[in-house]
């Protein structure tokens, strides 16, 4: 007599295990994306997809490229390390496409960002109370933004 | 600078090249970024910060940050006298429009701004159950928001309070370090629009960066140290009050 002569059920469940188990690993391979666990634990081309992000701020070297005179203006004056965009906002759109014209920065708001005069900024750097300082003048009736320190004859 | 369409024209395929360039590729098909030549951090000279909020603004403008979200906020601290546990600290809409005017007082203040440390072991990244955040062989702390389910276990395990649920899009948001600039040689939208120079990217794999110089002859600090997450966001004469 032999010793499987009643187990055929318990082929038949094993076979439903193996058929389960085939089902499982087609289903992951298509779930699973290509590059899950090339790097680690994600997916690597998540990181392609990170650096493919659009830029708004074009960086002061694709400014320089065009805008040289006023680069060397800015490179002689106490607002060297100043970069571009920090004044004049994103524009990446404007290096794109320099037929787009940029909205020019309004000083009113833009110089007492960083010189209205607080206790809690560093002592040495300079610092006014903007009511006291211009008299309610314009920033740039005296300063030229670009290179703020005052010359014989003002700003040009 | 006056242009004559004259030269305007002439300029113009010149800007569209040099443009070009700029937005050349990804990292797996750019020639100049390899992904195994970086390990970046940043400088955060405390000094050199006005408060003036202007990398909360750049940030917010480069990432279509959510208002009353942010990838990075600037804090304003004032230490009265001794009392180095108490210090108040402020930072009105994360210092976006600034800070208000403090007047001469007892004490000391000082901004610290802050964003993503990009931990070399992040707790975050360890704690998510469908690996959407990981740190990117550069040693920048990413999330794969095709693949985050929004449970917010990272929120929580971030000892420094840099992430967030995106409103709208209902899962995790962070400072990315920037990615899509630094892999094109830019640097972040923080550094570059810093007026002071307070912010600078570090690459630690590069060893012409001048961060080596800096870290190895000024008196520099991370946040939590005592946590041990790596982090790579180095504050220089960062206050011991600061938390």
């Amino acid at each position: 007599m032999s010793a499987f002569k009643n187990s055929g059920h318990l082929f038949r469940f094993a076979l439903l295990f193996v058929i389960a188990f085939l089902a499982f690993l087609v289903l992951r391979n298509f779930v699973v994306p290509k590059s899950f666990g090339k790097f680690g634990h994600y997916r690597a081309d998540a990181i392609g997809d990170m650096a493919a992000k659009p830029l708004h701020y074009a960086g002061h070297e694709a400014c320089e490229a065009c805008h040289s005179d006023v680069a060397d203006m800015k490179k002689a004056g106490s607002h060297a390390h100043v970069n571009c965009e920090a004044c004049h906002g994103p524009l990446a759109n404007h290096a794109a496409d320099p037929s787009i014209t940029p909205v020019l920065p309004d000083t009113a708001v833009l110089c007492v960002r960083c010189h209205a005069a607080s206790a809690a900024k560093p002592k040495n750097f300079p610092q006014v109370s903007a009511e006291d300082h211009s008299n309610g003048l314009p920033c740039q009736t005296c300063h030229k933004p670009h290179s703020p320190a005052i010359t014989a004859g003002g700003a040009k | 600078m006056n242009l004559n369409r004259r030269h305007f024209l002439i300029m113009l395929p010149a800007a569209a090249i040099a443009w070009e360039h700029v937005l050349a590729g990804t990292p797996e098909n750019s020639p100049n970024y390899n992904t195994a030549d970086h390990w970046w951090g940043m400088l955060i000279d405390i000094p050199k910060c006005i408060g003036c909020g202007n990398c909360v603004r750049a940030c917010a403008a480069e990432n279509d940050v959510p208002d009353g979200h942010f990838r990075t906020w600037v804090e304003r601290y004032h230490v009265t006298d001794y009392d180095m546990v108490n210090p108040q600290v402020i930072s009105p809409d994360g210092g976006k429009e600034g800070f208000p005017v403090a007047e001469e007082d007892a004490g000391k203040y000082f901004f610290v701004p802050k964003l993503c440390n990009h931990c070399a072991d992040s707790p975050c990244t360890q704690v998510c159950p469908v690996g959407a955040t990981f740190v990117s062989p550069d040693g920048v702390v990413l999330i794969d928001q095709t693949y985050c389910l929004g449970c917010a276990y990272c929120v929580q395990a971030c000892p420094y309070g840099c992430r967030y649920i995106h409103p709208e899009k209902k899962v995790v948001d962070k400072c990315t370090l920037c990615y899509h600039r630094i892999t094109k040689g830019l640097t972040t939208a923080c550094c570059e629009n810093c007026p002071t120079g307070a912010r600078q990217l570090a690459d630690l794999k590069n060893p012409n960066d001048p961060i080596h110089e800096f870290l190895k002859t000024h008196h520099v600090q991370v946040l939590k140290p005592q946590m041990a997450t790596g982090a790579k966001v180095f504050y220089n004469e960062l206050d011991g009050s600061v938390r």
